[in-house]
């Protein structure tokens, strides 16, 4: 057990990515925050800084969190996914970024990092899910642009070519 | 919208929390899932001087069903909760209730305990553990109590836990054999706080109801051979006695409007 001090700034170590990272962080300093200004991960976005919006979803040890509801030293330690370690390593889009891009479903991309960070977790536990249940899964992400219908259906194709991915490597 | 500065503890067992809070008191804040914690500290609405963070402590999560108890570590999260295989078995009102919590997202940090402190009195967890008798148990360097549900939370977000006392388990009775449950909640939009939400629960001639968002906090109202006419009658009559008032999302008249229409559609759901 160690006490921080509210006003110093303490080594933070995590994997972003995969990668081994560290930065500092006084006590305060948002999760969301230490990404974008420490690392200069700047893919996670911030819409409302209090858990309402979604935009800034991230994947902490493998499960879909609101990075904004975080601090950075509590992340110490943690595996952390963001929008930065989506895409395949030649750069090719993931499933879900190409069923994004072919459905038209973003337009001023502000709440994609969110939304693509929480469907990754989603999809990976329902594989297989309706158009409802993909809507009731898409409630914690605010999109003010684009009226959901596009990424609704870039979320059951984005599911479907998973799904066939899967077959194809069993 | 950035929280004010405060020191920052991670503790790894019940005694050293329980340590830091005898020492801080009330200015300490003890930080679990931090899914209303956090919002709170970001829009400024508290200013701890020291935040205790509980959630890494191994003995405060985890689920242990014994006898007729389910007891859950306080900082087990929702959705661990959720996922726990003898939920439908042993809590089947939780199995239901458990999704309306939050979004996926933070019922991933979202803590049982969490959500029973902040005793919000639109949530869903305070709701059950009032229909179901459940007991809190808390545990300070002066001793452990435990407290049932309706001597727990008082008002809105007010418990009576003291500023000393860590809330460490939270004990459910298992649903008796025969028992058939349900829940209701009207909201604008999946996840959002209850507009109101209810839960019932019959076993044999005798039912229960609960109802959050009305009151300031969650009330209980149990019937026998309720019938016919006599269940409009006994859903009026708890709508007026819980005295709800207007604000920004509904009106105590529609509140009351909601707790006749969804408390007759929960009875109907538990009848034979
Ligand atoms: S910025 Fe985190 S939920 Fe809106
Ligand atoms: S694309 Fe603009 S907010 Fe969703």
């Amino acid at each position: 057990m160690n006490l921080l001090e509210s006003n110093i700034r303490h080594l933070v170590r995590f994997t972003l990515n995969g990668a081994q990272v560290e930065g500092y962080a006084e006590p305060r300093l948002l999760l969301t925050d230490f990404l974008r200004h420490e690392l200069g991960a700047t893919g996670t976005h911030v819409g409302c800084e209090h858990g309402v919006c979604g935009a800034c979803t991230i994947l902490l040890d493998g499960r879909a969190v609101r990075s904004c509801l975080m601090l950075a030293v509590q992340a110490e330690g943690a595996a952390i996914e963001t929008i930065e370690g989506l895409a395949h390593e030649d750069g090719g889009f993931s499933p879900l970024q190409q069923a994004f891009h072919e459905n038209f479903a973003l337009q001023c991309g502000y709440c994609t990092p969110g939304i693509l960070m929480s469907m990754t977790e989603y999809l990976r536990d329902n594989p297989n899910p309706t158009k409802k249940e993909v809507r009731v899964a898409l409630s914690g992400n605010l999109c003010r642009c684009t009226g959901y219908h596009e990424i609704v259906n870039a979320i059951l194709d984005a599911a479907k070519a998973l799904r066939e991915e899967d077959g194809a490597s069993s | 919208m950035k929280p004010p500065r405060f020191d920052y503890v991670r503790v790894e067992s019940i005694e050293q929390a329980v340590e830091l809070l005898a020492q801080h008191g009330d200015e300490a804040r003890v930080i679990a899932g931090g899914q209303s914690l956090m919002p709170m500290l970001n829009m400024r609405l508290v200013r701890p001087q020291v935040l205790i963070d509980i959630a890494k402590a191994a003995e405060l999560s985890g689920i242990k069903a014994n006898g007729k108890v389910v007891s859950i570590a306080a900082a087990t999260t929702q959705n661990a909760l959720l996922r726990w295989q003898g939920l439908r078995a042993h809590l089947p009102l939780l199995a239901q209730a458990l999704p309306h919590i939050g979004h996926f997202q933070t019922r991933n940090r979202g803590t049982v305990g969490g959500s029973l402190c902040h005793a919000d009195p639109s949530s869903e967890l305070p709701l059950c553990l009032a229909l179901l008798e459940g007991v809190v148990e808390l545990r300070s360097r002066r001793g452990t109590r435990r407290l049932a549900a309706r001597d727990f939370q008082v008002g809105v977000l007010t418990t009576a836990k003291q500023a000393d006392e860590l809330a460490t388990r939270i004990h459910f009775p298992k649903a008796p054999e025969d028992a058939v449950f349900a829940f209701k909640e009207f909201h604008r939009r999946h996840g959002d706080f209850a507009v109101v939400a209810l839960a019932a629960m019959r076993c044999e001639n005798t039912v229960r109801l609960a109802v959050g968002g009305v009151g300031d906090r969650p009330e209980v109202r149990s019937w026998d051979g309720l019938q016919g006419s006599a269940i409009d009658d006994a859903l009026n009559e708890f709508a007026w006695q819980l005295g709800g008032s207007d604000d920004i999302h509904a009106t105590a008249r529609y509140r009351r409007e909601q707790v006749r229409h969804l408390g007759r559609l929960a009875i109907a759901e538990t009848a034979p």
